[in-house]
């Protein structure tokens, strides 16, 4: 009798969040998915039409839509190789024993908390701009003429800025799976001669492992929708060089007024997203069951 | 001889990791700089001594009323942690406490839902927002920011939740507790601090959050992450002001953020890893 009752109230208790997700996650998935189908254009909203398959066609035709599939690819493995490796190499050094911890922590995590618009436009105006950034006293300090970062390599100072941001995540995530390695095991392995290398790719790499998958699928999340910091610096360009699938819909929806090119685009983010969700929802559920 | 090889190998550390903490650091530290030179000190080529003026920051306030988009941000982050906490503490309460056999799954498909791209649904939202009349307004924000937030905010608190012993319960209840004092008395004590942690680490998160407010909002209701995009568009001499409005955009957060760092991996790894 009392387990019936704390069963009604357990769903009672639960029923506000669930049900307020489910209308978040159906509501606006189900509008775009029908708007995906229709010829909508916002200049002419008397004017709507069912068109089939045609924004599906006019975005898959669109070379931008190629190039910006691939900015996307390049944004995410970019970050990734630059926050995986800095993140396990820094943690590694952190690990050791060092005086000023705490204020070295401090100091490497910060960037994390930096508002994506701030660290955008610090790094476009202090630090890469060709005239007085920073880069360009280095440059000039060196005698070298001074790079214009984001007409030249849009892409990459895009990939730099916001990898800034998220090597604090992998560090810190990398550092706190790093702690918990069995001080035993490694005074051990270096008793039976083990040295370095070896003790890094036999002990301390397996027992990342787990910590480095989820890593690299968190920040994949993130990364599929990196839009601040392209709105910011080169608004998507020269031409479409930095424009990536996020910035392309928007671009499209806001705009270019197109409600149905930019859902048909809107679409196909989320069948991306959901081939990363999948793995890291294994990743995450694995430890539930722990 | 050992203890000397050891003194050595720490020296050796702490420079590395001081150079290494500095360069990361170095983007933070020299817009603190920048925002106390002058404009003309700002263009005047790499220098880490300023003049040490206030004036940037007065004239951020005074140009561009920068205690509108402050206030903003305050009200949007902690309102709508605010408003996920009170929706999310009984679901994660009940998860946590008479768990079923669908407890996982929904844990798993709340999580899911944060992993729906935000552009994919930014047409149907702006539509929506329009028709209401809740484009640049704080409430539409709000809302956004809660239900963006909401999964995280259950997921933090069950983990927390769920380290609270059951056995607890029992004893008090031997003791003679009803259920009132049961809570009051025994469990609130052992919530508060996860409940504490999951307010900080969200207030972050949405202080941050610079997709939907960006795009929902042009001026009443931006919050800071609008009003520093705002900068983007002119040139030349403004760095310092620049600089004395992100400095200022990002002080409260920074200094929250440090007394954080252990719930930041165990709330965005969603307990993945501790």
């Amino acid at each position: 009798m009392a387990t019936q009752n704390t069963k009604t109230l357990a769903r009672l208790m639960m029923a506000p969040s669930v049900l307020l997700l489910l209308i978040w996650m159906i509501v606006p998935l189900a509008m775009t998915l029908w708007f995906s189908f229709q010829n909508y254009n916002l200049l002419d909203p008397s004017n709507v039409s069912f068109t089939g398959l045609f924004n599906y066609e006019f975005f898959y035709t669109d070379p931008a839509f190629f190039q910006s599939i691939w900015n996307t690819l390049v944004i995410v493995g970019g970050v990734l190789l630059i926050t995986v490796i800095g993140g396990i190499a820094i943690a590694l050094l952190l690990d050791q024993p060092i005086f000023g911890q705490g204020i070295v922590r401090i100091l490497i995590i910060s960037p994390f908390f930096v508002m994506p618009p701030v660290a955008a436009l610090v790094w476009k105006n202090m630090i890469m701009n060709p005239s007085y950034g920073v880069f360009a006293d280095i440059s000039r300090f060196f005698g070298l003429r001074p790079v214009d970062w984001f007409a030249q390599y849009p892409l990459f100072s895009i990939v730099v800025i916001v990898a800034w941001q998220w090597l604090p995540f992998a560090t810190l995530i990398l550092l706190t799976a790093l702690q918990s390695l069995d001080g035993e095991q490694k005074e051990a392995a270096e008793m039976d001669g083990a040295n370095f290398l070896n003790r890094f790719v036999y002990l301390v790499l397996p027992h990342l492992a787990r910590s480095i998958t989820v890593v690299i699928l968190i920040q994949t999340i993130f990364l599929l929708g990196v839009y601040a910091e392209i709105l910011v610096t080169t608004n998507g360009g020269p031409g479409y060089a930095s424009t990536n699938l996020a910035f392309l819909i928007y671009r499209t929806a806001l705009l270019g007024y197109d409600v149905g090119g930019a859902s048909a685009g809107g679409i196909i983010a989320v069948v991306l997203a959901n081939i990363v969700a999948f793995f890291l929802m294994r990743a995450v559920g694995k430890n539930l069951d722990r | 001889m050992a203890r000397n090889v050891t003194t050595k190998h720490k020296i050796t550390a702490t420079v590395a990791a001081w150079i290494v903490a500095l360069i990361i650091f170095f983007p933070i530290l020299y817009t603190i700089i920048t925002s106390i030179k002058t404009e003309p000190e700002a263009i005047a080529g790499f220098s880490l001594w300023p003049s040490g003026t206030f004036e940037n920051y007065i004239t951020v306030q005074t140009q561009r009323d920068y205690l509108k988009p402050f206030m903003n941000s305050v009200i949007l982050s902690v309102g709508s942690t605010i408003l996920a906490l009170i929706i999310a503490i009984p679901s994660a309460w009940a998860m946590a406490f008479s768990p079923t056999k669908r407890t996982k799954d929904i844990l798993m498909w709340m999580l899911s839902t944060k992993m729906m791209p935000a552009v994919a649904v930014l047409v149907p939202i702006y539509l929506l927002f329009r028709d209401f009349g809740l484009l640049d307004s704080r409430i539409g924000l709000t809302v956004m920011l809660t239900l963006i937030n909401l999964p995280i905010v259950v997921w933090m608190l069950y983990t927390y939740f769920r380290e609270i012993p059951g056995e607890i319960l029992e004893a008090a209840r031997m003791d003679g507790a009803g259920l009132w004092q049961e809570i009051v008395y025994v469990l609130t004590p052992m919530a508060v601090p996860g409940i504490a942690s999951t307010l900080l680490l969200n207030i972050i998160l949405a202080w941050n959050e610079s997709f939907w407010t960006i795009r929902l909002s042009t001026t009443n209701a931006a919050p800071l992450t609008a009003f520093i995009a705002s900068f983007s568009s002119p040139q030349g001499l403004f760095w310092a002001k620049l600089s004395a409005a992100s400095t200022m955009a990002i002080a409260p957060i920074l200094i929250l953020g440090w007394f954080s760092q252990k719930q930041l991996v165990r709330g965005l790894t969603f307990g993945a890893v501790k």
